[in-house]
């Protein structure tokens, strides 16, 4: 009868006890986050997703190699000595038009590898992360600042110039050739002479 | 009265009853359903440092609206093997049930449904046509769990009926009287003269009241609890075990008629329990009516402080909810049958030797 009297005592206590308990939880402040409206802070260090600053960078492949996953796609054509590419933020001279800088930012695995290598720091994470798109190809980024047309000129500008100058170098070797060949008639003429040093 | 009122502006009586009728559906239960949701939600919310409903409105609070709106349109299916004729009746005798009940609550001093003198057994019996809701309701879904859950609430719902019975039995042996209304109006004004509080007669049979009703408020307002299925008596809904208890084969208005039913029923239960041993509409700390002398005003303030009274025993059923967790099947009918019984036949027997001896 005691344990009786004591097991319902019991039940009431606990029962005003708990409920005190979740009263008290009525006046904690929320911890939600009203998420779309109230973004939360990131820590110092997050990591999402990478944009290129194109008119720092010198297309020298780096992060592209660097990167686990191959998600960079660079492509790059040399500059003709007429253009003027301008030089980066740190004072780096750009020799490299950039025809192609593709990253697929759903095969990147957000390692942070390709911004360490960076010469000149163009290549960095920033602080978005709301990128979701409905089709996967929107998702290749294309940082490239050249337009089609420009690409086209850039690397038509390139070919002529290696034409042009594997024509100068064609008539080079020609006219060295033909000096030689003087030369060995001059030489012929006098024999022991040592032959010039024809190396480069 | 308002029935007089509307007697003597329409003319015939049918149509005053009719209109009479109708009053608390559309001036109560309907909008409080609408706000005991949201209520609840928001409770819920808080109680678990969450903020609940945000996005309709101002802090979420045209939530349930929506809610009706989307429950309105959705398509209202019936399963082949569901008996069809039973399926649909079932929602609207749950909801019969617990809207029969508000006939007999009186919402204050100028309202009551219908002036019974039978009131509180009225509302008891009546309630009961809930069980055979629920049980048809199980039963035509011709699902296992909603079995199940149908024939845990009849078990339930019957056998906490008898604690509830036994301690209306007190409080009619005290106040003489089963009608909801002379009951309320018995205790009058101020707190202290609430039944909790011994009744309004002062003496020693007062003072030896006070921790008999203190108990059988106790034993009341968790029977009616279990009565109504809340948590921690949710065993026919148990949510991780029986998918969603009776109501799990309904869906659209159907399944709104039982959630409307269900809030319909945690007020009556309340209103009764508020009614019984909290004075009803009376004021606990007197009328403005009385001291502006505007007499109008008096059964508005009582419905204020009726409703007042009902909400604040909602506000605790929800706030149990978030307290304990579920009973057990044993556990639920070891609690009725092995405490709340005895304690209650132990003060029905104090009790009446009480008002028979002083």
């Amino acid at each position: 009868m005691k344990d009786y009297i004591l097991k319902f005592w019991q039940g009431l206590i606990t029962i005003i006890i708990g409920m005190r308990v979740t009263f008290r939880h009525l006046f904690v402040p929320a911890v939600t986050i009203q998420y779309p409206s109230v973004k939360p802070e990131l820590p110092e260090r997050e990591r999402n997703r990478l944009y290129v600053n194109m008119d720092d960078c010198i297309g020298c492949d780096q992060c592209a190699r660097a990167c686990p996953v191959d998600c960079i796609d660079i492509e790059t054509v040399k500059s003709v000595p007429g253009d003027d590419l301008g030089v980066t933020s740190n004072g780096k001279k750009k020799a490299l038009w950039v025809t192609k800088f593709d990253i697929d930012i759903a095969k990147c695995c957000y390692c942070q590898l390709c911004v360490f290598p960076c010469p000149t720091d163009c290549i960095y994470m920033t602080d978005v992360y709301e990128f979701s798109e409905f089709e996967r190809e929107n998702l290749v980024y294309d940082f490239v600042t050249l337009t089609e047309e420009e690409k086209v000129e850039k690397k038509k500008n390139f070919e002529e110039f290696t034409i042009k100058k594997e024509a100068e170098k064609a008539a080079a070797a020609k006219k060295k050739a033909e000096e030689e060949a003087a030369k060995k008639k001059e030489s012929g003429d006098q024999p022991g002479e040592k032959p010039p040093d024809n190396k480069e | 009265m308002i029935y007089d009122w509307l007697h003597s502006m329409t003319g015939s009586a049918i149509a005053a009853a009719i209109i009479q009728s109708l009053l608390p559906l559309f001036i109560f239960i309907l909008p409080f359903a609408l706000f005991a949701v949201l209520l609840e939600r928001k409770v819920s919310g808080h109680m678990q440092d969450r903020l609940g409903p945000m996005r309709v409105g101002y802090h979420g609070i045209f939530q349930t609206i929506a809610d009706i709106i989307k429950l309105i349109q959705k398509e209202d299916i019936v399963a082949t093997e569901n008996d069809r004729r039973f399926f649909d009746l079932s929602p609207i005798l749950v909801f019969a049930g617990s809207y029969a009940a508000f006939a007999a609550i009186p919402f204050s001093g100028a309202f009551i449904g219908s002036n019974i003198d039978l009131g509180i057994v009225y509302i008891i019996a009546v309630t009961g046509l809930v069980v055979a809701g629920i049980l048809m309701g199980g039963w035509a879904s011709n699902n296992k769990y909603s079995l199940l859950g149908a024939m845990r609430a009849a078990a339930q719902i019957i056998s906490y009926e008898i604690p509830t019975l036994l301690i209306v039995v007190t409080v009619i042996m005290i106040t003489g009287t089963m009608n909801l209304f002379t009951i309320s109006e018995w205790q009058t004004q101020y707190f202290w003269n609430w039944l909790i509080l011994g009744g309004p007669v002062f003496g020693t049979a007062k003072l030896l009241l006070i921790p008999l009703m203190i108990i059988s408020f106790l034993i009341i307002f968790l029977s009616t609890l279990a009565e109504v299925n809340r948590t921690p008596f949710d065993i026919p809904e148990a949510e991780s075990e029986l998918v969603s208890g009776y109501h799990t084969e309904y869906s659209g208005m159907k399944f709104a008629m039982f959630f409307l039913a269900e809030y319909a029923n945690m007020f009556a239960v309340s209103a009764v329990v508020a009614t019984l041993f909290f004075g009803g509409f009376q004021s606990p700390v007197g009328y403005l009516g009385n001291t502006f002398g505007a007499k109008w005003l008096i059964p508005i303030e009582q419905f204020f402080w009726f409703t007042s009274k009902g909400l604040f025993f909602v506000f605790v059923q929800m706030w149990l909810r978030w307290t304990l967790p579920r009973f057990r099947v044993d556990q639920l009918m070891a609690f009725c049958w092995k405490y709340l019984i005895p304690f209650a036949f132990v003060i029905l027997i104090l009790v009446g030797l009480i008002t028979v001896l002083i």
